[in-house]
């Protein structure tokens, strides 16, 4: 079985993304578990900023030498930012998906939608389901 | 991301299964098998070939042995390339057509005595393939599907002979290319046959199933890394070699695919020759092309090509190629978009990425240095 780093600190929606808190913000970004599964990414396509994004809807697409996935929103909100180094080297999301692999910041419609997200253990289990 | 796993239960296994999974390879259905598609990265795996050494286990890949004195003329009956002229020890590329010049298979012919032979099939076809030779044997040629009772490893990349010679009991820097020899290595009975399919130098090496892990150990230990199918795809493709199922089918014909120098159009008499002497005649409606993305995004197989909005063809397959450093991607579309320098959009998504038509293979693997035995050796 391969070891995943779910870090304690974040919070997972069940189609693989994680969601940071940050003041007033939401940081989005694909798990370890995602991003171990898809292999080589080689291609993210990320909606423009001030896109509004509904919780569980596709967002955006993520390809890997093999095989293309939607990204679905973690939670529901407004494009702040996208990570526009990700153009340039998606390979960032294998390298540090956690870190400079992030896919984009949000405004949240409800700051408080990020606490009914999984915590870690239950995204732990919610994988260990799947293997 | 979420996505319900496909059952494997029903899957058969290859000799090397326990060893794939040891190694942590992520394993998949493919044509019926539970096959490794990667250990690592299908990038590091690539680029182990095209710069060392990787190996892979293709034991899925089905063998159909003929013997007898009509085996000859059955099996020229049957594929496309001549089969006559092929001596003993030498393999050969061909297709069984259909009566309608449709691929029912590619495979490999290896001739290995005068009178007994076999084919190397895809693995998702070996039941097709057997009812049609089957079929087709003319009485007295003895049949059998050895697929089973054979296991299959490709030692591919320019590190391959290295890797290989050590525990060899023959030489190898002989063996050119579409050649094979049965020798041992390490005591283990092989079949080694200078092929493959990377583009890169390499070798499939046939042998029993339980010489396949012995043999597979051997070959790391000497610095070939494991390679699973995902890589094995983007290597083909940088090589512009057909996959069935992808490039060919019943429906699509050899010279549709770019493969008429495998097809003995004027001599030959076998299955499908009539309809492929017509539609040569006539000129095929499609053929399949190279191309590269000229911007970011992959071309994958099933996506349309457009050209002014007007959709005229479609991808067969497409990858980021690891070697190049841009996507490119095999397709279906008219003739006259075939010659390189032509444009057209694939369509990703509904949205059209430009595409420039290239020549092919896209990656040409650098020739073998000549022998060293043409120095004079006893």
């Amino acid at each position: 079985m391969a070891e995943y780093e779910i870090p304690d600190t974040l919070r997972f929606s069940e189609q693989d993304e994680w969601a940071r808190v940050e003041g007033e913000r939401v940081v989005i970004g694909v798990t370890d578990y995602a991003q171990q599964q898809l292999g080589d990414i080689v291609f993210v396509e990320l909606p423009e900023v001030g896109a509004e994004l509904q919780m569980g809807d596709p967002f955006g697409v993520i390809e890997s030498v093999k095989a293309v996935s939607d990204l679905f929103a973690p939670v529901t909100g407004t494009v702040l930012e996208i990570n526009e180094a990700l153009a340039e080297q998606p390979e960032a999301i294998n390298e540090d998906c956690y870190g400079a692999g992030f896919l984009l910041t949000l405004q949240p419609a409800d700051p408080q939608q990020t606490e009914h997200l999984l915590d870690a253990a239950a995204y732990r289990a919610h994988i260990q389901k799947r293997a | 991301m979420a996505r319900a796993k496909p059952k494997l239960s029903a899957l058969q296994r290859t000799a090397l299964y326990d060893l794939h999974l040891e190694r942590g390879a992520r394993m998949a259905p493919f044509a019926g098998f539970e096959m490794p598609i990667q250990y690592t990265s299908i990038k590091r795996e690539h680029n182990a070939v095209r710069e060392t050494a990787g190996l892979f286990d293709v034991s899925h890949m089905g063998q159909i042995h003929f013997a007898g004195p009509r085996a000859v003329a059955t099996l020229e009956r049957l594929l496309s390339c001549p089969v006559a002229t092929l001596a003993p020890g030498r393999v050969r590329y061909g297709l069984l057509c259909n009566e309608a010049g449709g691929v029912v298979d590619d495979v490999t012919v290896y001739r290995v005595e005068e009178e007994r032979w076999f084919l190397c099939v895809n693995a998702a076809n070996i039941e097709k393939d057997w009812r049609w030779c089957a079929r087709h044997s003319e009485a007295g040629v003895e049949l059998l599907d050895r697929s089973a009772q054979t296991a299959l490893l490709a030692l591919q990349g320019p590190g391959a002979e290295a890797a290989l010679a050590k525990h060899l009991e023959a030489e190898l820097d002989d063996l050119q290319r579409f050649r094979f020899i049965s020798t041992r290595f390490k005591g283990l009975e092989l079949l080694v046959s200078r092929t493959g399919y990377t583009g890169a130098d390499g070798f499939e090496l046939y042998c029993a199933p339980d010489a396949a892990a012995p043999l597979w150990r051997a070959l790391e230990a000497e610095g070939a890394l494991p390679c699973g199918l995902g890589a094995r795809d983007t290597l083909r493709i940088e090589a512009a070699l057909p996959l069935y199922g992808q490039e060919l089918d019943e429906q699509r014909t050899p010279l549709e695919a770019g493969l008429e120098r495998f097809v003995k159009l004027e001599a030959g008499g076998f299955i499908g020759v009539d309809a492929l002497r017509e539609q040569a005649a006539r000129g095929p409606a499609q053929r399949l092309a190279g191309f590269e993305l000229r911007t970011r995004g992959v071309a994958r197989a099933g996506y349309a090509i457009a050209r002014d909005g007007q959709a005229l063809g479609v991808v067969s397959s497409g990858a980021p190629s690891p070697t190049l450093g841009k996507s490119i991607g095999l397709g279906y579309v008219p003739p006259a978009l075939t010659a390189p320098g032509a444009h057209f959009d694939v369509l990703v998504r509904g949205r059209p990425l430009g595409a420039r038509v290239v020549r092919t293979p896209f990656v040409r693997s650098p020739a073998r240095r000549a022998s060293r035995n043409r120095r004079g050796r006893v």
